[in-house]
């Protein structure tokens, strides 16, 4: 069933909470939206409405972490990660145990238009040392990473989440690994690593380009960094072109991650797609995938223009 | 297990001398750093430490200390000889600040050493983690406090008045932010360059607790600190009137002292005057 992993990441950490004691949340005026609502009516002691504060929000999660919580630090992706010094500084340098969660991601968030939209935010938290970045592709996958960070890792995070429904694409039994991959359908003519709300999309564009004889191998790179180059470069070598599709600025982002990867250890040219390097806009999320290709057709036009 | 220790006012005063001589010392063998704005906060620091936070030399990270969060991080070295006088690393470390695989970072780091609580140095950014301390301190009902120590500078940083705006909504009458007061920053007095006045006013329109102190007073210290011990539900915040460059006379109240090490004749003319 289609869920919003912001939705699915609400339930997970309510889950996690009612077992984990020193799991805690906070949120900047948007736990309606960023869904830490859901943890906030269950364990209120262990909320705090931080007010529109995200600088703030961070550095007393900081605090907290440093003190023996783990404290999950909601916002939407722009305005979260928007606090980059206090991120930093605050978070990253201490190797604080925050997750900063990221929600309503890239131009799917729709009609509220540019300034609401993460569009950076994959490459500004890459950037940070000892900061882990994941982006799930759909519920099950959010709610393995969420336990995954409140109960078996060290160290920050950013997680990064749709406002928009995400329909089912892992397989069956699943287990999310930190710094793997999962291949969801196999091919030989090139590969599509696609990540958070183009997953679905890079499956249908696959099954789309199927039927004229194109066989495209999809990739969910849902864990950026650490990021798996393993199955990198085992694509690289076995189907020779590689393709990236991420609802993100395409300089900094995941398809960047993978460049560097392809560059250093087995060059194989790579077409990187997202956003071109521009801001976003309003429209319905439906209308923007389908402007900026970010949606089946969209992507199985790009992927025939890279294989020409 | 450690409780403070009730050492009187004339060790203390002993105590921040020989941390003041060991400031400049080591600032001259780094050829940089902030000496203006870590002898104002000198007098602070020491009576924080030797009166009042339970601490461990021999187990920085004790669960139950009190914390102290440096928010004005470049006025480390301060604390730096402190901590090497109360035992927590030998005191010949002192001499390697700023200096490449050295512990004693520029800024605080807590994983460079156990007895830094937190990475503090980009300014505005300490209050709001010390704000996460008594929360969490809070939510474990453990009685230990947390002390922040800002600068007046810093506190044009937005995050600040964040952070200022939101302690009293969470009643943490387990913090104790020191505001060291010295009148200086970089490009001149904070008068001109941008007020903070008046100060004590704004705080208590913030609903904090709120004592107005001399930074060089140890009477003063101790009873405003022994004041925010009693406070209910309400985090105190003590404006603390200081010298930047106090204890040597050419570099009290000099904006020019912020942050530079003095030379090999301005250290030996600082010695004399603070071993006097």
């Amino acid at each position: 069933m289609a869920k919003a992993s912001r939705l699915a990441f609400g339930e997970a950490l309510a889950e996690v909470g009612a077992k984990n004691q020193n799991v805690v949340a906070l949120d900047a005026d948007l736990a309606k939206s960023t869904m830490s609502k859901i943890f906030a009516d269950q364990f209120p002691e262990r909320f705090f409405e931080m007010g529109i504060q995200e600088a703030n929000m961070i550095g007393v999660a900081a605090g907290l972490a440093l003190s023996g919580k783990v404290p999950f630090c909601c916002s939407f992706a722009c305005f979260v990660t928007g606090r980059y010094d206090t991120i930093r500084i605050s978070v990253a340098y201490p190797n604080a145990n925050v997750r900063v969660i990221g929600t309503h991601a890239g131009i799917g968030i729709g009609e509220d238009g540019n300034s609401q939209m993460g569009l950076e935010d994959i490459g500004l938290m890459r950037g940070l040392p000892n900061m882990v970045v994941l982006q799930p592709a759909d519920e099950v996958e959010t709610k393995q990473m969420i336990e995954f960070l409140a109960n078996r890792h060290e160290g920050p995070a950013y997680v990064r989440l749709t406002r928009q429904k995400l329909a089912d694409v892992s397989p069956d039994g699943y287990q999310f690994k930190l710094g793997k991959s999962v291949v969801l359908r196999d091919g030989k003519d090139v590969t599509c690593f696609a990540t958070g709300g183009t997953v679905q999309g890079a499956v249908a564009a696959a099954e789309e380009l199927a039927g004229e004889g194109i066989d495209v191998r999809v990739v969910n790179l849902s864990s950026i960094k650490p990021i798996d180059a393993d199955i990198i470069v085992k694509c690289a070598k076995e189907t020779g072109k590689l393709f990236t599709v991420e609802d993100h600025n395409i300089i900094g982002g995941m398809g960047t991650a993978v460049a560097e990867v392809v560059t250093e250890k087995c060059p194989v040219p790579v077409f990187r797609w997202g956003l071109p390097d521009v801001f976003g806009e309003s429209g319905s999320p439906e209308a923007l995938y389908a402007k900026y290709q970010l949606d089946g057709p969209g992507i199985a036009a790009k992927i025939k223009e890279f294989l020409g | 297990m450690s409780t403070a220790a009730a050492t009187d006012i004339a060790t203390m005063k002993k105590i921040a001398s020989k941390a003041r001589i060991n400031t400049i010392k080591m600032l001259h063998e780094a050829g940089s750093g902030h000496p203006g704005g870590s002898l104002s906060a000198m007098d602070i620091m020491t009576v924080l430490m030797h009166r009042f936070m339970k601490h461990d030399p021999t187990n920085p990270r004790w669960e139950d200390r009190d914390r102290f969060v440096l928010s004005k991080g470049h006025c480390v070295p301060a604390w730096y000889c402190l901590l090497a006088d109360a035992g927590y690393f030998p005191e010949e470390d002192l001499m390697t600040l700023r200096k490449l695989d050295s512990p004693l970072q520029g800024h605080p780091v807590n994983t460079a050493m156990d007895s830094m609580e937190a990475c503090t140095g980009s300014l505005g950014q300490g209050l709001s983690i010390a704000i996460g301390m008594a929360m969490a301190a809070k939510l474990d009902g453990k009685p230990h406090k947390i002390y922040c120590m800002i600068g007046d500078g810093e506190t044009q940083e937005g995050q600040i008045w964040e952070a200022l705006l939101s302690a009293p909504k969470f009643k943490l009458d387990n913090l104790v932010v020191i505001l060291d007061n010295n009148g200086g920053q970089i490009d001149g007095p904070v008068e001109e360059v941008m007020s903070l006045n008046p100060v004590v006013d704004k705080m208590n329109a913030f609903n904090w607790h709120v004592i107005d102190i001399d930074g060089h007073d140890y009477d003063q210290i101790i009873a405003a600190l022994e004041e925010a011990n009693g406070v209910k539900d309400q985090p105190i915040f003590i404006r603390a009137a200081t010298v930047k460059g106090k204890g040597v006379s050419f570099m009290e109240a000099k904006i020019d002292w912020h942050g530079k090490a003095p030379s090999a004749e301005e250290t030996e003319q600082a010695l004399a005057e603070l071993s006097a």
